[in-house]
């Protein structure tokens, strides 16, 4: 984002032509996967596959959105990992906890 | 000490690194702080799906050959498309997942104008910039709107409710349940609606606060601030936060409605 237009005295003259083509392409693949995902709710039989089918759509969407939408993918390594080890760690914690509320289940 | 620090290896931290005006991972002070904030908002958003994870599976599952034919039960956990099937002015449609599949579309729309004004505000063109920043708040208006209709309907409930019975001293009472709040809930475990509540509520407050913001945003973009400015780099910053307010509902669509 260092491409900034600093210059004051270029108000309201000669804009730049607009450049949205990857963001309607990203809105595309967004409305795709989720026309996907409702397909799937009322197709696919309820159970782990389903589920993790659920989990990767999910994971693809937010993707596009953090990436392009964001930007994040076009910022610097160290932003891009900052952002992206603790959310890990949280999917970990997420991980361990529906584990535990399936034993807290057989344990009732 | 300081006449020891003039090798070159240490040009890299001359003393001009700490006099401020390096910006350090290549964003704006404002940008960085704003990823920050979203990530400590990501933490806060993730105890509450963890949360949702741990008593969800700590509940029996609904098994057509256990319980039978699908009706509201406090003793398993509702089946989501049997719970959200309504759609305004169509009363008594059976339209499961509709509603909240239109509200998704909306948010993501109103996700998209925005990243559009981001785009506008980088070519310094006021028009446009003003006119998505519209489009952007009448998607959140409409979203909250939106979640309105859907909280009023789950708080009062379908005309059939559920059939509770109960220990009142000492006897079996048997009554009917309609709607939910937060100790009784008619299409499950009160535990469901409890998280309903909590989780789609503090959605729908960032949402709320993200409008507000655009709507500050836009009334300084109609009035030439960010012009004079020279930069729009405050909507980036708003739409960071609006963006993310978008990526938390993609989860909790998944996880609370889909899943």
């Amino acid at each position: 984002m260092s491409d900034y237009n600093h210059h004051a005295d270029h108000v309201g003259t000669e804009v730049a032509p607009a450049q949205t083509k990857r963001i309607w392409q990203v809105f595309l693949i967004l409305s795709a996967v989720t026309t996907l995902e409702f397909v799937i709710a009322f197709t696919i039989k309820t159970g782990y596959f389903k589920t993790s089918l659920f989990v990767g759509l999910t994971i693809v969407k937010a993707f596009y959105i953090v990436g392009e939408f964001m930007h994040l993918k076009h910022e610097v390594k160290g932003l891009i990992w900052a952002i992206l080890l603790p959310t890990l760690f949280v999917c970990w914690l997420l991980l361990a906890m529906m584990l535990e509320g399936g034993s807290i289940f057989n344990l009732r | 000490m300081a006449t020891t620090v003039t090798t070159e290896s240490t040009e890299l931290f001359d003393k001009k690194t700490w006099m401020g005006g390096v910006e350090p991972m290549n964003a704006s002070y404002g940008k960085l702080m704003m990823w920050f904030f979203l990530i400590s908002d990501t933490f806060t958003f993730s105890a509450l799906l963890v949360t949702y994870g741990l008593i969800r599976f700590s509940f029996p599952v609904y098994d057509p050959a256990i319980h039978g034919a699908f009706q509201f039960s406090n003793l398993y956990w509702p089946i989501p498309e049997q719970v959200y099937n309504s759609v305004p002015f169509l009363h008594g449609v059976d339209a499961p997942l509709i509603f909240v599949g239109i509200m998704t579309f909306i948010l993501i729309f109103s996700s998209v104008t925005m990243v559009l004004a981001v785009e506008a505000g980088h070519r310094m063109d006021r028009p446009t910039v003003e006119k998505y920043m519209l489009w952007t708040i009448l998607g959140g208006f409409a979203f909250l709107g939106c979640q309105a209709w859907e909280w009023s309907h789950f708080i009062h409930g379908t005309e059939q409710g559920m059939s509770i019975k109960e220990i009142v001293s000492g006897e079996w009472v048997s009554r009917t349940v309609f709607g939910a709040n937060l100790t009784e809930n008619q299409y499950g475990p009160p535990a469901f609606a409890d998280l309903f509540f909590f989780i789609t509520g503090f959605h729908g407050t960032h949402v709320f606060s993200g409008v507000l913001l655009n709507m500050l945003i836009f009334y300084r973009t109609a009035t030439g601030l960010y012009q004079r400015r020279g930069h729009y780099e405050m909507v980036e910053k708003v739409g960071l936060y609006w963006h993310f307010v978008d990526l938390v509902w993609v989860f909790v669509f998944t996880f609370f409605y889909l899943v």
